[in-house]
């Protein structure tokens, strides 16, 4: 029963993402898409809850929105992986439910 | 020109997610034909609109971030961007565009448009605003 | 709107500016010119083309008094005027030179 969530909002504006974290099961996976790409740049300020999180959730990022903001995928925290429109699509059809965070 | 007001445009969310960055510019340039005081602050996510090397080919949503070199054109050459942003979230002024404007009292010396403040200068800064136009 | 060049069609808005400017090609600035009775010279070229790479450079179509410094930066002194832009383009530089140019209408212009 893996549910796949995507949160499209910042974590510096929001805090759709750390509620995400704190309502997502061990298991399950996490796609930042959007704004909500910039969560997953290494050496931020929220760059440690995101690792903590990672223990027991997947975390997965949308490269084209990533390089519309002008980050490489070079500067993305280690075991974060670039997914593209496929890899998205993909993600959808492996997990049994999805949750749209918005 | 004694009715010139000091306008700010204060942009806090990252490009593209929403529109509030592509609205902001296109009022910053049609305002510019206003002469007024303009400056431009980049707090919060607001620094992401700033960062090189945007490429939203794979976005399909036109890349403004080209038009943020115009401004000197406009005459709008007072761009100040937040240091503590900029460090929340692991960025430094090397991975900002280099914004330029030429002075016309000086030769048409090309000098930097972007200064990096503090928070506390950055309060300063909007208490001495005459109009606040927040995006 | 449209208009015609050689056979193909390219759509535009109400103002008759070209809607998708990727589509546009040399031809579609003399069948918009004509449509206008407008005759391009070269010297109504050298604007359109300095228009075309402004566009490209910074994706937004100028002001005309920004673009009437620009012009006096890159092409001299004597073209830098509104007196010259304007006996080339009657209808205003601004304008006129940025729909042959397949551009929007530059920003803030009504």
């Amino acid at each position: 029963m893996a549910m796949l969530h995507t949160v499209n909002k910042s974590v510096f504006e929001r805090s759709t993402l750390d509620s995400c974290i704190s309502m997502a099961k061990a298991g399950s996976s996490i796609l930042l898409i959007e704004d909500g790409v910039v969560s997953a740049i290494a050496g931020t300020a929220a760059a440690d809850r995101i690792s903590k999180a990672m223990e027991n959730i997947s975390f997965y990022v949308l490269g084209p929105d990533l390089r519309a903001r002008g980050m490489s995928e070079d500067r993305v925290i280690d075991g974060i992986k670039v997914v593209d429109y496929e890899g998205y699509v993909d993600l959808t059809t492996e997990h049994d439910n999805i949750q749209s965070w918005l | 020109m004694a009715d010139v007001k000091k306008f700010m445009y204060v942009n806090r969310k990252a490009p593209y997610g929403t529109i509030y960055a592509l609205e902001s510019l296109e009022v910053v340039l049609i305002g510019a034909a206003f002469d007024q005081d303009v400056s431009l602050a980049f707090v919060d996510d607001g620094v992401y609109q700033l960062t090189k090397d945007q490429d939203t080919t794979g976005v399909g949503i036109k890349n403004f971030s080209k038009t943020y070199s115009a401004l000197g054109d406009y005459e709008v050459s007072k761009i100040y961007v937040d240091q503590e942003s900029l460090d929340e979230r692991g960025l430094t002024l090397d991975d900002l565009q280099h914004l330029v404007w030429e002075d016309e009292d000086d030769d048409w010396a090309e000098k930097d448009s972007i200064r990096v403040l503090s928070r506390a200068e950055m309060a300063d800064l909007f208490e001495e605003q005459d109009v606040v136009l927040s995006f | 709107m449209s208009f015609e060049v050689n056979g193909k069609t390219f759509e535009t808005d109400e103002e008759g500016y070209m809607v998708n400017l990727l589509e546009w090609e040399p031809g579609c600035a003399e069948a918009m010119a004509k449509l206008e009775d407008q005759p391009l010279t070269d010297a109504h070229w050298e604007v359109i083309n300095f228009l075309r790479e402004y566009y490209d450079e910074y994706q937004i179509a100028p002001a005309v008094r920004v673009l009437t410094k620009a012009i006096g930066k890159k092409l001299g002194k004597e073209k830098g005027n509104s007196k010259y832009l304007y006996e080339l383009f009657p209808y205003g530089p601004g304008k006129q030179a940025c729909k042959y140019a397949g551009l929007p209408k530059p920003t803030g212009c009504v």
